[in-house]
């Protein structure tokens, strides 16, 4: 599974990677996460508002800092399709 | 995972028992609200009475005091705007959740020049936004074919009519003067885009802005949201600004009391007063390098304008002070060149000064 946590580095988007972690973790499942700063990439999403949440190419989710259970629905619908 | 209140309504079985469940339901969402809207105008009546026995009975400190007043209106306002900002906050977060900025992009992608700088203006009020976000949104609404002078009337109008301060412009000045910043930064928002679009400052925005693709794709809208997760939406909202804006409150709250107490009656009067011309223009000289939040500068302008300064100046020095700031400059240098930044500054300042001018006639 690729991660990606879209965001020019605010406090919200450490926030995400946070909770991603935190997700992961709990599902027992491993990703590479990376951060993408650039804004042109980020534009390039689509994504308007920051922080995203990008699983293997699909933007799951922007413009707020979701709870862990959110976290952890999300990244398990996206689970199946990775492996 | 819990599951939200109204899965269960719509999940009813017979049609009788389900009109039923979604009675219950609709209870379950209303009844917490009315409790902490009662509980809210309680708190907000007693406010008064409360510090007026506290300060003046309790600690027996004379109403006519410099201490006296002070004091009672560094308690007063606190609580007051304390309040105020709670309730504002928490139901404009919950009614904007329901405004997107991909939604608001889309009414604005067909519109021309003109249409469109009103629309932008309308639409920077309502639609959630935060500053942070200003870069990928002026990509992402650029690289949709929103012209550049529109989408600048968004993010001029975005921060510049802000939801806090309509509120408490009406709770300090009342219904006049808060229709009356409403329509001014609309105004100002309008014209302004429209001003920097007819100067075809495309030239003067960073290439890359117009070379992003979205790699033909829709953006997701993310999921939709329940009503609980609405709710938390506006708690957490509350939370964030609060914890953010708390110290500028206390100083503005604070120097408004110092003011309040201390200041003589005629000090501003004599130095910024109606009859002074340059009042506005040092109002928003001071103003612009200065960043509030425009919770932390209504203290301080109710003050001020309470001491004798016109109300245009002090408009125009809140105004200045909230739509321009240093790190929102700082994060959209990434995408506009100097000189178009500068412009920027330049035509939002002198709008905001000429509606000075305008409301120190005509008020």
């Amino acid at each position: 599974m690729q991660i990606k946590i879209l965001g020019s580095g605010c406090a919200n988007c450490a926030a995400l990677e946070q909770r991603t972690r935190e997700a992961l973790a709990d599902l027992h499942l491993t990703a590479d996460i990376s951060k993408v700063t650039d804004y042109g990439e980020i534009a390039g999403y689509g994504v308007m508002r920051t922080p995203a949440l990008v699983v293997d190419e699909q933007v799951l989710l922007a413009g707020r800092v979701p709870d862990r259970a959110t976290v952890t629905g999300l990244l398990t619908a996206a689970a199946p399709r990775a492996s | 995972m819990t599951i939200p209140v109204c899965d269960i309504a719509e999940l009813g079985g017979a049609p009788a028992s389900g009109a039923r469940v979604r009675a219950v339901a609709l209870a379950r969402r209303v009844a917490p609200l009315l409790l902490a809207a009662t509980g809210w105008l309680a708190v907000y009546r007693l406010n008064g009475p409360l510090w007026d026995a506290v300060v003046y009975k309790l600690a027996g400190l004379d109403p006519s005091s410099r201490l006296g007043s002070g004091l009672h209106f560094f308690c007063y306002d606190t609580v007051k705007i304390a309040l105020l900002l709670t309730g504002i906050i928490f139901v404009v977060t919950v009614l904007r959740s329901y405004v997107t900025l991909e939604r608001t992009r889309a009414l604005l992608g067909g519109r021309r020049e003109g249409v469109g700088n009103v629309a932008a203006a309308g639409l920077g009020v309502v639609t959630p936004f935060c500053s942070c976000s200003a870069v990928p949104a002026f990509i992402g609404f650029v690289a949709a074919g929103v012209p550049i002078g529109v989408t600048l009337s968004f993010l001029i109008a975005s921060p510049l009519v802000n939801e806090v301060a309509i509120v408490l412009l009406y709770g300090l000045f009342g219904f006049k003067i808060a229709a009356l910043y409403v329509a001014s930064g609309l105004l100002i928002a309008i014209v302004a885009g429209w001003v920097l679009g007819r100067l075809h400052v495309e030239r003067w925005v960073e290439p890359f802005v117009f070379q992003t693709t979205l790699h033909g794709r829709q953006v997701a809208p993310g999921q939709p949201l329940s009503w609980s997760d609405r709710m938390a939406l506006g708690r957490e909202e509350v939370k964030t600004i609060l914890r953010k804006i708390w110290p500028y409150l206390l100083v503005g709250i604070g120097l408004g009391a110092l003011i309040h107490g201390w200041a003589p009656e005629d000090f501003f009067a004599r130095w910024a007063g109606p009859d002074n011309p340059l009042a506005p223009l040092v109002a928003v000289g001071v103003g612009v390098p200065l960043y509030s939040n425009a919770a932390g500068v209504l203290p301080l302008v109710q003050a001020l304008q309470a001491k004798g300064l016109a109300m245009g100046t002090v408009l125009a020095f809140m105004m200045s002070t909230v739509a321009l700031s240093l790190p929102e400059m700082i994060l959209l240098r990434r995408v506009l060149r100097p000189k178009l930044l500068a412009a920027f500054v330049g035509v939002v300042a002198v709008a905001i000064l000429a509606t000075g001018y305008l409301f120190n006639l005509i008020l």
